[in-house]
């Protein structure tokens, strides 16, 4: 079979997300009942979640996800990573039988902890250590996909519609702070389980409806740091890109931000200038980084929410508040099926970001 | 009257039991809309919907002469390559409002979206309307080839524009009234600002006294010979991209 990058994949797509910023957790119903709506922006090769605040009594540990072709490499994958890391709980994760979700990979979970801090004699700190062999076994071993690495979070995914899959990974069992939900529309691939939406890295997940034409441009500029575009599809490299900017170079989130969409150079020419001096010296620093086609994408972080669109809104999305919490998805009736009479809705303008925080932390 | 509850009802299954019901009364009210798409699609004339909700993206696509009242906000692309008929919208609309429109009128209480109007036509008698009492994201009437746009540009708040950039980019027909004067860096190259008439007040007046008395406001204080008027600088500017000799 042609896995994803081997084919061409055009594609429309669903993203829903919701944050209480007051850290509430609350049950995966309510997003499964957000992207359900929007069923018909699928096509049932793809759908999957990304849960905030799920594994409190593991909150220091990295969950890894990993779905694996056959035992053997499951095998090989557990002996490896046995070597690097401490694994305070492994299992299978609970899964529901739902005819529609068929050809399942073997899916299971295991909580870890660095075992020491040097690779080649570097001594890093223990989310580098993880990153890097979490890059490596995806790119190494055959057969075998880490598809969740974070820390008290979690990616549920797969072939299906998101509403199946929601209730395949049994997720009106989990609670959490904070949801997002992906729905795909891969028109020209086979589709595959971890293919699906949400990428994540660490604690980074990212959905994303749209197509990125800078693709390749951004792909050389990540890997130049060590990281490695395992799928070849777009979506990836947004994970990469932020993981990148804001927890190696440090890069406060709101620029980052203009890192990737940043604003034409006519618009800068218009701005005070302190603003030129700075906006212009982060489109000549990270002129690969800059994100460039249509697309609306969800983020998921440990502090947070952020939803973005392309600087000229090729795709949608709409945002609500009510109480403490906030919404994002690309339909308004997506929110309000699940939020009756909302505080404020609006649409975020192209390249205007959404920002839900969790109270107290900075961006 | 009819009333028909679209809770959980599969857009499909929606739209046929409107076909279903139009055959014997012309007025139904939709109640709990929740995203349902192409709701009114090639709805003809005398059908009145009053819809109660969010209804979904393409709503009025290809209608052809009903009346659609909206109490709530529009999704993306209403009014998308519709043909004749009225859509009132109490609330704002999303992105490409009036796709490709061919005839008829889309009253907006509030806001709409980025590409509003895009690529809007216009033949002979067939001239399609919008009009939005709010504000406009970017793109508005791009590629637009016929009929009108006004944008009454109310409760701004400060710092708010009446429109984004890239307006009019690509036009080639039609024109555009805006409420007040916008910067030039605005508008695409194809767009150009031109003195308003007599007649362009007329016109403002008939629609916007329709906007007045739908949306129940009083806009006494509008300046009709304040708005700025726009239309495109070639209405044929592509003639010899394809047959140059």
């Amino acid at each position: 079979m042609l896995k994803e990058g081997e084919l061409r994949i055009p594609s429309g797509c669903a993203i829903s997300g919701i944050i209480d910023k007051e850290s509430k957790r609350f049950c995966g119903e309510e997003i499964i009942k957000s992207i359900a709506l929007m069923h018909d922006r699928s096509n049932g090769l793809g759908g999957g979640f990304a849960a905030y605040g799920i594994y409190p009594q593991y909150k220091d540990l990295y969950a890894l996800h990993i779905f694996y072709d056959n035992l053997s490499v499951k095998m090989q994958t557990e002996d490896f990573i046995s070597k690097y890391f401490e694994i305070e709980s492994a299992g299978t994760i609970p899964t529901r039988s739902v005819p529609s979700v068929k050809n399942k990979p073997l899916i299971w979970r295991y909580f870890v902890h660095p075992k020491n801090y040097t690779v080649k004699g570097d001594i890093i700190d223990d989310d580098e250590f993880t990153s890097r062999y979490v890059i490596k076994i995806n790119k190494e071993f055959k057969g075998v996909y880490i598809f969740s690495s974070g820390k008290n979070m979690g990616t549920f995914k797969g072939v299906g519609y998101p509403e199946d899959i929601g209730e395949f990974f049994m997720l009106d069992t989990y609670e959490a702070y904070m949801w997002t939900a992906h729905g795909r529309f891969p028109t020209n691939t086979p589709g595959w389980w971890g293919g699906a939406h949400p990428f994540t890295m660490l604690n980074w997940s990212v959905i994303h409806n749209g197509e990125i034409s800078s693709y390749d441009a951004n792909r050389r500029f990540v890997e130049m740091y060590g990281y490695k575009c395992t799928l070849q599809t777009d979506t990836e490299v947004i994970t990469y890109l932020f993981d990148l900017l804001v927890r190696k170079h440090n890069i406060p989130i709101e620029k980052a931000i203009k890192v990737v969409a940043a604003p034409f150079w006519d618009d800068i020419e218009r701005e005070s200038k302190e603003l030129q001096n700075e906006l212009k010296s982060i489109r000549s620093v990270y002129a690969s980084a800059l994100i460039n086609g249509p697309f609306s994408i969800i983020l998921g972080y440990e502090k947070g929410m952020i939803a973005l669109n392309d600087r000229i809104k090729l795709r949608s999305l709409v945002a609500a508040e009510k109480g403490n919490r906030t919404y994002v998805a690309s339909e308004e009736s997506a929110i309000r099926i699940i939020c009756d009479s909302p505080d404020r809705v609006w649409s975020p303008k192209g390249g205007e970001p959404v920002i839900a925080l969790l109270e107290g932390e900075q961006k | 009257m009819k009333t028909i509850d679209a809770l959980n009802v599969y857009y499909r299954d929606l739209n046929s039991s409107i076909d279903e019901v139009v055959k014997t009364d012309k007025t139904i009210n939709l109640k709990n809309v929740f995203g349902q798409r192409y709701i009114g699609r090639g709805l003809p004339e005398n059908v009145k919907l009053k819809i109660y909700g969010t209804p979904g993206n393409d709503m009025a696509a290809y209608m052809d002469g009903a009346e659609l009242e909206i109490f709530g906000n529009g999704q993306d692309a209403v009014g998308n390559t519709m043909n004749c008929g009225r859509v009132i919208v109490h609330g704002s609309c999303g992105d490409t409002l009036g796709y490709a429109m061919r005839g008829g009128e889309i009253y907006v209480e509030g806001d709409v979206g980025y590409r509003v109007g895009i690529h809007m036509k216009e033949y002979k008698e067939m001239k399609p309307i919008i009009v939005a009492g709010g504000k406009a994201g970017e793109f508005l009437g791009e590629y637009m080839a016929g009929g009108a746009i006004i944008l009454l540009g109310l409760n701004l708040s400060k710092g708010e524009n009446i429109t984004g950039r890239f307006c009019g980019t690509g036009m080639h027909g039609g024109v555009i009234y805006l409420n007040g004067n916008e910067d030039k860096y605005k508008f695409g190259k194809e767009a150009v600002k031109v003195d308003i008439t007599n007649e362009d007040i007329l016109f403002l007046k008939k629609h916007i006294g329709f906007y007045e008395k739908t949306f129940q406001k009083d806009l006494n204080h509008l300046k009709l010979e304040s708005f700025s008027k726009y239309a495109a600088v070639n209405k044929n500017p592509y003639s010899n991209m394809y047959c140059t000799y």
